[in-house]
């Protein structure tokens, strides 16, 4: 018997790949085998009916030369670009931070309250909450016409992008609420003391003491609120499937293999999604690495 | 019961560090044993491995006579405490010391009986319903004593069971300890790093240094003579005073001052050449102080003066040589004054250039 | 040292003259900034809390004519009770699916060092935040259309547990990380096998871990969409996500009366569960990673 250290229960490295096995296996079909097949699909002119269905041909990089010239795809990849800086980059973490910061210093009553409306925002299921902006945003009976005096304007029709990029700041900022909540109760109060001793003001505080402390969870939050924005398909049960100035990426897939059928086409598109993830997730990791010695 | 036998023991850590050094050492069936040492010394080290926590790189280990070197931890019958105790938190008092009867298939009924038997035993009446976190320190360790007994061991293997315990408690539970293992009479390995500890408990102290063993003996042994300078100097309440130094003309020299040789190595020494590096060992018990001058004593000016409670630490500079006596707490003497240190020649010791102890008689008993 | 208490002092006399305007327009800007969050944030939830009960409820928020009729409504209409019904059942699938896969890998990779071992869970990682559901979605249509787990519950679950897998593998590791290595030891030495210590030990002391996961998995299944909805066929297998979206896009007008009641009470438990398990455990953290 001769066993690892650490391996305090006697585990054994067979058991130990037993164990693992489960989890790894379903991770493995379903999650590693879809990405590789994209790789395949997208090579083909697969559809979900017709003749191409039951014989697809390779077509090679045809659906890749079909997305780069589309205007449709593109406007999809711009839109959703500015979706993500809109309500990642800016709406959720500049709300999220500023959340986190600010609620320090409020007394716990009102600090409760707000916390949990945030994270209730966050909590609901996006059916729901889609369809709660839905009503918020309707033309004749909305609650945000009547609010504003704005009576008559088809917020989700004449202003799409800012529609769907505030209400995903609605839903997502609870994230980088909580996030930076525990990024700041990580910032020792000894150095924060110290800084405030020596006069330092809050953004002087902010800028020496409490950025480069919390620069990892900056990067962190970052990284996780761009990918996940960037997959999102909730403002797609928001605007509906007509609204094609709010189409982004998802509804873009959504729309050209399963409700148009080009399969094909669809994986292709999702294999440059995945591209794109990748190289944030990349990027990141590089900046994280660079900055963290 | 069992006696436990290593025989050329080595575990080295992934690394190269050998936690254990080729150790040999015989266990005696129904001792309470301690393995002293300092922090990395590999006293862990060796407990875990007669536990089978850690797989042996070399060597042999016997339990009684079974050859436990690769068998299952769980099936060599060895009871541990850990310097945590290792309670389960979610666990009531009643279900840790149940624990082990539990995995033995034990039936309800029966378990719940043995636990509070031992629980009894232990003067933890009233506590058997309460989780760890709700019990004090002393009665955490009590609880994981009681789940060690319940087991039923051949071998008790205690990792410092005391050292998170306050001092006054340290010294109740040390007593109490020693009463339960003269009771049960079950062979117990305790490791420890306080050498009162070790000297108080233990039948038998081996000394560990860098996965060896310095020495081996009784308690008296190793506080009386010291194998060589390291034991001397870790064994003791107040450090021995080693003084390095030469021989010149029948005497020991260091700087201009002169002192007579320790009588169990006298002849051995004044057979050696003048010059010869030695050291000079004195408990700070056993040296005398006086503000006349004697014969044979040297003189300094004291430097320092602790307070141990009845009795007082006295530093006595000689040159960069500190010379350390403990005397009455009558005689505090002033800071700067000068006294007269004499050594007790009867229990003065003798080191060789290497750190081993001379002596006429036998030569020291090193372990390893 | 000797300029030091003459420096403090002069600071502390300057900050002392700024104090009471910064205290002051600290104090206006925090009410102002909550003020304003508050209203952000409630303002789109008045609506699930008034028109449940509203007799006739309109898309604007309005003071209701009490009433619970729409509940008896909600209760009556079968394709809603087994629209909760089926998000029960795929909740409940997934989470006992990663709880217990999850738990078991973790437990391995916590404690056996796996060659490769690190890389593989941020691999792992990696690829569950890159490949999503959203980019993933034709080849994971393909795949469980091959497996003949179209409209079945399975491969919803397989699918959702599949995406969720590797951030619990994650999470729980570091859970198990940090128990006490001598729980486990302490178990071994009286004779317990690698399960039983799992199931002894393990499992009770990492609980708090494992119910934050729990809740975190269901509250992963209980919203999404876009799985069961590319996944499930019939509408009597659809989960509520998928069925409160056919409400209004069906027969022209939506129903808001059922749809408001199914709201709050789709919602409901997500909500309960969360804030239960978040009090009770008192994680704020790990619990809070949802997507
Ligand atoms: N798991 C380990 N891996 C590598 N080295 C170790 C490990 N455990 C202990 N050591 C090393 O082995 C030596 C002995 O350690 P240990 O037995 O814990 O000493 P002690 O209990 O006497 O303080 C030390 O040098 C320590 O650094
Ligand atoms: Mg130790």
């Amino acid at each position: 018997m001769k066993h690892d250290d650490g391996d305090v229960a006697g585990l054994g490295r067979p058991r130990a790949v037993a164990f693992a096995l489960p989890a790894l296996a379903i991770i493995g079909v379903f999650l590693f085998l879809p990405a590789l097949w994209t790789l395949w699909l997208g090579l083909t002119n697969y559809r979900l009916t017709g003749t191409a269905a039951a014989h697809p041909k390779v077509v090679w990089f045809d659906n890749y030369r079909t997305a780069l010239t589309d205007h449709e795809f593109r406007g999809a990849l711009w839109r959703t670009t500015l979706f993500v800086i809109g309500s990642a980059l800016i709406g959720q973490s500049l709300f999220g931070f500023s959340l986190a910061w600010v609620l320090q210093r409020v007394r716990k009553p009102i600090r409760s309250v707000v916390e949990f409306f945030v994270l209730l925002a966050w909590i609901v299921p996006s059916s729901v909450s889609s369809f709660l902006w839905f009503a918020l945003y309707d033309r004749r009976n909305g609650t945000l016409n009547a609010l504003l005096g704005t009576k008559g304007t088809a917020w989700l029709i004449q202003y799409p992008m800012w529609s769907i990029v505030v209400f995903n700041t609605w839903v997502g900022t609870a994230f980088s609420m909580l996030l930076y909540r525990s990024a700041l109760g990580s910032v020792p109060p000894s150095q924060l003391e110290s800084a405030r001793l020596a006069g330092a003001g809050p953004g002087a505080q902010l800028r020496d003491v409490i950025f480069p402390h919390i620069r990892s969870h900056i990067l962190t939050n970052t990284l996780l609120i761009t990918l996940w924005t960037f997959n999102v398909f909730t403002p797609y049960l928001l605007t509906g499937p007509a609204n094609r100035k709010a189409e982004i990426m998802a509804g873009y897939i959504y729309r050209t293999s399963l409700r148009v059928g080009e399969l094909g086409q669809g994986a292709a598109i999702s294999l440059i999604m995945i591209v794109i993830n990748l190289i944030i997730a990349l990027v990141y990791l590089r900046v994280l690495r660079e900055r963290t010695p | 019961m069992a006696s436990i036998r290593t025989v050329k023991l080595t575990k080295e850590y992934p690394g190269g560090v050998k936690g254990v050094d080729d150790l040999t050492l015989d266990i005696v069936d129904g001792e309470f044993f301690a393995l002293l040492g300092p922090s990395g010394s590999g006293k862990t080290t060796l407990l875990r491995t007669i536990a089978g926590l850690e797989s042996v790189t070399a060597g042999q280990l016997f339990i009684g006579s079974r050859d436990v070197t690769q068998l299952d931890p769980g099936r060599r019958n060895v009871a541990m405490v850990f310097q945590d105790y290792a309670l389960f938190p979610h666990m009531s008092t009643a279900d840790n010391i149940a624990y082990p009867l539990k995995v033995k298939k034990v039936h309800k009924a029966q378990r719940y009986a043995t636990a509070e038997e031992t629980a009894d035993a232990l003067s933890l009446q009233g506590l058997l319903g309460r989780r760890p976190s709700q019990l004090s320190g002393g009665q955490q360790q009590r609880v994981a004593l009681a789940r060690a007994v319940a087991s039923n061991p051949d071998v008790f293997l205690f990792d410092e069971p005391l050292s998170n315990l306050d001092a006054r408690l340290r010294l109740e539970a040390r007593t109490f300890l020693k009463q339960l293992q003269r009771r049960l009479g079950v062979t117990t390995v305790f490791v420890t790093h306080d050498q009162a500890e070790a000297l108080a408990l233990a039948d038998r102290i081996a000394i560990m240094d860098k996965g060896r063993i310095q020495q081996l003996g009784t308690p008296r042994d190793v506080f009386r003579a010291p194998a060589n300078t390291f034991v001397a100097a870790f064994i003791g309440s107040v450090p021995m005073t080693l003084i390095p130094g030469t021989l010149a003309g029948g005497r020991f020299a260091f700087g201009e001052e002169r002192l007579e040789l320790p009588d169990e190595a006298a002849t051995t020494a004044a057979a050696m050449p003048d010059g010869t590096a030695v050291t000079y060992g004195a408990r700070p018990e056993y040296i005398s102080m006086s503000s006349d001058s004697r014969p044979g004593a040297i003189a300094g000016p004291v430097q320092v003066v602790e307070h141990l409670g009845a009795s007082l630490l006295v530093s006595v500079a000689f040159g960069d040589q500190l010379v350390q006596a403990v005397v009455d707490e009558d005689h505090e003497p002033e800071i700067g004054a000068t006294v007269y240190l004499l050594p007790n020649p009867r229990r003065a010791l003798l080191f060789d250039a290497e750190g081993t102890r001379m002596a006429d008689d036998a030569p020291a008993e090193a372990g390893g | 040292m000797s300029a030091s208490p003459v420096a403090e002092r002069s600071t502390a006399m300057s900050r002392f003259d700024a104090q009471p305007i910064r205290h002051f327009l600290g104090v206006i800007g925090r009410t102002v900034f909550v003020a304003f969050m508050l209203a952000f944030f409630t303002l789109p939830v008045l609506w699930l809390v008034f028109a449940p009960f509203d007799k006739t409820p309109g898309l604007g928020v309005s003071l209701p004519e009490f009433t619970i009729a729409n509940f008896r409504t909600l209760f009556k209409s079968s394709s809603a009770l087994s629209a909760l019904r089926n998000s029960l059942i795929l909740a409940g699938g997934t989470a006992a699916l990663v709880l217990v896969a999850g738990s078991l890998a973790s437990y391995a990779l916590s404690r056996v060092r796996i060659p490769g071992r690190d890389m593989l869970l941020y691999v792992l990682l990696l690829m569950s935040s890159i490949v999503t559901g959203t980019a993933a979605m034709v080849p994971t249509f393909q795949l469980v259309n091959e497996l003949h787990l179209i409209d079945k519950m399975l491969g919803v679950v397989l699918v959702i547990g599949a995406g969720t897998l590797p951030t619990v593998i994650f999470i729980l590791k570091d859970f198990m990380d940090n128990i006490p290595k001598s729980y486990e030891e302490s178990a071994r030495l009286f004779g317990a096998r690698p399960l039983r210590i799992l199931w002894d030990v393990v499992v009770p002391t990492a609980r708090s871990g494992l119910a934050a996961i729990a809740v975190w998995a269901v509250v992963q299944v209980w919203g999404n969409f876009l799985v069961p909805y590319i996944l499930l066929r019939s509408p009597d297998k659809s989960p509520a996500a998928v069925v409160m979206y056919t409400f209004y896009t069906e027969g022209g007008q939506p129903n808001l009366r059922l749809i408001a009641a199914f709201a709050l009470v789709y919602s409901l438990p997500v909500v309960l569960v969360y804030f239960f398990v978040s009090r009770r455990y008192g994680f704020r953290f790990y619990g809070g990673i949802k997507r």
